[in-house]
């Protein structure tokens, strides 16, 4: 009986602990904000934004072209959170929620702004 | 750029006489020509040279809205100190014998033939097809060489950390800086805030415009009045010129 009831405990205790854990290992919860249809395939733009950011960054920094279909400030515009108005602040932020998922060190907003561009000033910059 | 499409900005350009400097449309949104906002996707292109002619006798001694407009447009920190960011720098100047004195803002010169790209290690400095001189941040390690090269001390070195990112333009810490003759703006049609912020102060002292361009109003100024570019000798043909030196 003794050993019955050990295995039963040890099920319950297995239960409790896998229950959250498994949440939190599947997929971050993000706040993706205004959200809407990305610029492309969720997936696709998962795995190769940094690739797809990178050459967009320097087509407009060093040829001056404006308006590309993916850009990083395009992403903050849909995906700030409606919240604090950013992509960064908390684990459940979009920017912030998944590079600390992935534990990958995010560079872009030492310089580049984390806030829509429609609320600076109320004005529209890009 | 197809031959049609040429034709096509040529036509528009040479309509430059027409809309001259400062057409306003909206409060704070002046163009200098409509027509001049690159369509997007499109390069700069080579058939155009920004550049700005200042001119002294209309600049006021102890104005300084240019720089203001600068900071506010660039979210510059606005300090004086060696170690602050200044992209404009208003310079009160008095002529040796004479005492004639004459006032200025002064920034990159956007050189045809800057030393800042030439000693560049990263290749970071760079001039935009339009002349425009740059510093690609992506590529900047901040080792301040053009810093040194540059004759006009045009450039800044970004000491502290960025905090206020509101700005038109990213900046960030360890990088170095200097005036982009608000290209964010020319690619939109709309000229430099500090263009923008001398007229509506009421003085007309910084014509911008395309000096490619022979009808353009800056080109046409340039033919009929005297001006001199700073340290002409040293032959790196500044896109700005003074009038009034
Ligand atoms: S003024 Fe200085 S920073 Fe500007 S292009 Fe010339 S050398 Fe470079
Ligand atoms: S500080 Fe940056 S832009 Fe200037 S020379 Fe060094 S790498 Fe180039």
């Amino acid at each position: 009986m003794t050993l019955r009831w050990a295995g039963l405990w040890r099920m319950a205790l297995l239960l409790v602990l896998a229950g959250p854990l498994a949440a939190a290992v599947n997929e971050p919860v993000l706040d993706i904000g205004q959200g809407g249809h990305c610029v492309d395939d969720p997936q696709f733009m998962r795995l190769n934004h940094m690739k797809l950011l990178r050459h967009q960054r320097d087509e407009t920094v060093r040829q001056g072209i404006r308006g590309g279909k993916y850009s990083l400030a395009g992403c903050v515009d849909c995906h700030a959170s409606k919240k604090n108005h950013s992509v960064l602040g908390t684990d459940q932020n979009f920017c912030q929620g998944c590079h600390v998922y992935a534990a990958v060190r995010i560079d872009c907003f030492e310089c580049h702004s984390s806030t829509p561009r429609r609320s600076i000033a109320g004005e529209v910059l890009k | 750029m197809s031959c049609g499409h040429d034709h096509q900005r040529r036509q528009f350009l040479s309509r430059g006489a027409a809309l001259t400097a400062a057409v306003t449309i909206a409060p704070g949104l002046m163009l200098y020509d409509f027509a001049r906002a690159r369509p997007s996707g499109e390069p700069a292109s080579s058939a155009v040279r920004w550049g700005m002619l200042i001119d002294t006798t209309q600049c006021e001694s102890g104005c300084d809205a240019c720089v203001r407009a600068c900071n506010k447009e660039n979210s510059l920190p606005g300090g004086t100190l060696p170690t602050d960011p200044q992209w404009i720098r208003k310079l009160e100047l008095q002529q040796e014998g004479t005492g004639r004195r004459i006032s200025l803002p002064m920034m990159c010169q956007h050189c045809a033939e800057p030393p800042c790209v030439e000693v560049c290690p990263t290749g970071a400095s760079f001039k935009r097809a339009d002349g425009i001189v740059l510093v690609d941040k992506h590529r900047c390690i901040g080792c301040r060489y053009c810093m040194m090269a540059c004759p006009y001390k045009a450039r800044s070195f970004v000491h502290e950390p960025v905090t206020d990112h509101s700005g038109a333009t990213p900046r960030g810490q360890g990088t170095v800086e200097s005036c982009t003759l608000c290209v964010h703006r020319v690619d939109q049609g709309v000229a430099p805030a500090c263009v923008e912020a001398c007229a509506s102060e009421g003085h007309q002292a910084i014509l911008f415009g395309n000096l490619n361009d022979p009808d353009s109003a800056i080109s046409q100024r340039i033919r009929s009045v005297a001006s001199a570019k700073l340290r002409a000798d040293l032959n790196l043909d500044p896109g700005i010129s003074f009038v009034g030196l």
